[in-house]
């Protein structure tokens, strides 16, 4: 996809990217010991906090990656809100005061302080890590696909500038300096995404967004017996047919130029969008180099219908008419499938009721009409399981909890994140719809949809938009590699191999340790590229979700809970989540296998590595008993 | 090594009287949200049906979950708050 690069971005995004840096140096000046590298000294406003855990929360799976799965599958990227806002509770109600109480800098501290065991030392920081990667991967994937349209670069150069921007960021200040980034962050994207929000409701549903109606080429095709065979046009020449994903394609060609289409159940060939790879590695966007920008822009409504009468355009509505206007509506999505034999994506359009829009069943096949078998029921439940519990299990929110003076102030922050995080989930599922029915998706990147959309209300909207989203992925990015470095100089240099640092060494080793992961980042965003990013987050919740919370929780609230058995089931719920998942049919298919080949038939693990890590939590101490004679006895569990 | 806390903390009287309501407040959330699960697994097409003017389960449903945290996360900082000036009482009038 080409997109038009404005000046405006341009200047709004360097005038972002040099405030965020200026802060920085503001706030280095002032980090000189560990306390306020890791916890920024203990010292944040329970307000200012609560919005920086939005700007940590709301990332680039929220706002990029849920409005896309919005854009492309309705109701079912809203679950993604539902079940991310969800996990706060779990957070406010369980963790957020006890872990206050109990840690230091890391949640590694918090989860040993009543063992001081080094079994616990190395597996906490190997799950800080490996969460944290994992939650680093859709980041910098989604710091990719931003400057395409924002600069006009290629992805890889996206991640390259957030990889190297974070890292100085962090190397430089740490946590005071990121806790204010995120501050900034999260206040302007909830602001801007209620301007956005505004501008879809007054805008309403329109037949031609825009004042343009994408109009699909329609031909006759010819059929005998029951077989595709050509194409009654003088203009096309029919060049074969290809079953994929249970439909019948078309190839045509006109002066030169291959087209895909898709045959319909009325007998016409309806126009698609293609991407071919040629055998000398060149892609062709509808049978043409990128250069020539045959590729466009799709999602448009097709029917308006207000109380039983057709109409061109509904006008402004309010939040809820919007739904009820949708609700009668039809929507032309955009489904895509692979046609191997012809190294070709095709991208075909699809009209779906409105009414499948708001609700669940077009991305996770909970419904029978749209083809739910066990597993795929199964994979909903798994999904919604491991978003729940995984929010209070994520390190890099969980630090947060050590920057504010006292209890009290964690569970305000927290119940600040909770109105702030909530009302901006709400705000998704109107601008991920705003981007389904405006004609401004671009099937290559469904991570794209809200930054799209504001173009289409303004250029200067959409620079702003895209400056905060960019900003966003730096802020997260920040918060997920100083979570990192302490996993590495604090628990493991420091804590397990005993390295005993004095402080400014410790604050010099985090930022050692926050560069090498920084570029461990950039080679994974380049690696990953063209994933939706909140199904990669939705990963990373499973990891933490089975890694680190059964292991909190039993620790706060079982009395029998050993070292060993936490440490166990650590390393259990990383090793089974990670594997399963590396056994899953959306992996299977960035492998370029089959999916059904996949051994693990679920995308989403935590119905299975969730239990498996309770349970080898339960039965370890169980048989450990006689080492909780030895215990730190001096911490209270709540 | 020394694990305390990163600041000096305040003692907590409040603690376990807090942990209990947590736990309770938790559990009353968990098994709203898991009836919303329950319903999309088990009878999604209920999911459909207008239930507030022509506004859907679905919506109704899913937005009240959002709201519903907020309101309970008012309703814990209120109930926490009244037990550590309680607990906190009971000290000054010891001393």
């Amino acid at each position: 996809m080409i997109y038009e690069v404005s000046i405006w971005a341009v200047l709004i995004f360097i005038f972002f990217v040099a405030a965020v840096l200026g802060l920085s140096f503001y706030f280095a000046r002032k980090t000189k010991s560990a306390s306020s590298y890791y916890a920024a000294g203990g010292t944040i406003h329970w307000g200012v906090n609560g919005i920086a855990f939005a700007g940590d929360y709301l990332s680039a799976a929220s706002f990029l990656g849920i409005c896309g799965m919005i854009a492309f599958s309705g109701f079912d990227g809203f679950l993604y809100s539902i079940g991310y806002l969800a996990g706060w509770v779990a957070a406010l109600f369980l963790v957020a005061e006890p872990l206050k109480r109990l840690g230091k800098y890391t949640f590694t501290d918090a989860l040993d302080a009543r063992f001081n065991a080094k079994s616990i030392k190395l597996t906490a920081s190997i799950s800080t890590l490996v969460v944290s990667l994992f939650y680093l991967i859709p980041q910098m994937v989604g710091a990719g696909d931003l400057v395409v349209p924002l600069l006009g670069l290629p992805h890889w150069v996206g991640v390259l500038i957030v990889g190297s921007i974070v890292i100085f960021i962090v190397a430089t200040a740490g946590m005071t300096s990121t806790t204010y980034v995120q501050f900034i962050k999260g206040a302007l994207l909830i602001i801007f995404s209620t301007v956005l929000t505004f501008y879809i409701l007054n805008h309403g549903l329109t037949l031609k967004p825009g004042g343009n109606a994408p109009e699909l080429m329609r031909l006759t095709a010819i059929v005998e017996d029951g077989k595709l065979t050509g194409v009654d046009d003088e203009k096309w020449h029919f060049d074969g047919a290809f079953e994929a994903g249970g439909k019948t394609f078309a190839r045509l060609e006109s002066e030169g130029v291959q087209r895909w289409f898709l045959l319909d159940a009325s007998g016409k060939l309806v126009e698609t969008l293609s991407l071919t790879i040629t055998e000398d590695g060149i892609k062709l966007y509808n049978g043409a180099p990128r250069s020539e920008q045959k590729f466009y822009q799709v999602g448009n409504v097709t029917k308006i219908v207000r109380d039983g009468e057709e109409l061109d355009e509904t006008g402004p509505l309010g939040p809820f008419g919007f739904f009820a206007a949708l609700d009668e509506a039809e929507i032309t999505r955009y489904s895509k499938v692979e046609i191997r034999d012809a190294h070709t994506t095709v991208w075909y359009p699809k009209p779906t009721a409105g009414r499948d829009m708001i609700n669940p069943g077009l991305l996770l096949k909970v419904s029978n009409k749209h083809g739910a078998n066990f597993w795929t029921k199964l994979n909903f439940v798994s999904l919604m399981l491991a978003l729940f519990l995984g929010t209070s299990a994520l390190p890099h929110i969980l630090i947060r909890y050590y920057t504010v003076p006292s209890q009290r102030d964690a569970r305000k922050s927290t119940i600040v994140a909770i109105v702030a995080i909530g009302f901006f989930y709400i705000l998704t599922m109107y601008m991920g719809l705003g981007a389904a029915i405006n004609g401004v998706l671009d099937v290559e990147s469904s991570n794209m949809a809200g930054p799209l959309l504001a173009k289409y209300f303004g250029v200067g909207l959409f620079s702003i938009i895209s400056a905060i989203a960019f900003a966003t992925v730096l802020g997260t990015v920040a918060g997920l590699i100083v979570a990192s470095s302490g996993a590495i100089a604090h628990d493991f240099l420091d804590n397990y191999l005993g390295m005993k640092m004095d402080d400014r060494k410790k604050v010099m080793a985090g930022k050692m340790a926050a560069f090498g992961v920084g570029v461990f980042a950039i080679v994974l965003g380049i690696l990953f590229k063209g994933m939706n990013v909140s199904f990669l987050v939705g990963l990373a919740f499973s990891v933490a979700a089975s890694a680190n919370f059964p292991a909190i929780v039993f620790l706060l609230f079982w009395e029998k809970t050993t070292a060993k058995g936490i440490a166990a089931s650590i390393l259990t719920g990383i090793l089974s989540s990670v594997i399963l998942i590396l056994l899953s049919p959306s992996m299977y298919e960035r492998y370029g296998l089959p999916t059904t080949s996949a051994p693990f038939p679920m995308d989403n693990p935590g119905i299975v590595s969730i239990p498996l890590a309770v349970i080898v939590l339960v039965v370890v101490s169980l048989l450990t008993q006689k080492d909780n004679a030895q215990k730190v006895e001096n911490y209270h569990h709540a | 090594m020394h694990h305390g806390p990163a600041v000096k903390l305040e003692a907590d009287k409040a603690a376990a009287r807090k942990a209990r309501l947590g736990v309770i407040l938790f559990i009353v959330y968990a098994l709203i949200y898991a009836g919303f699960v329950a319903i999309g697994l088990t009878n999604p097409d209920l999911l459909a049906i207008h239930v507030i003017g022509k506004q859907n389960l679905a919506i109704v449903y899913g937005f009240g979950l959002i709201i519903l945290a907020m309101v309970m996360g008012f309703i814990y900082n209120i109930i926490c708050t009244r037990y550590e000036n309680a607990a906190n009482k009971k000290m000054e009038d010891r001393t």
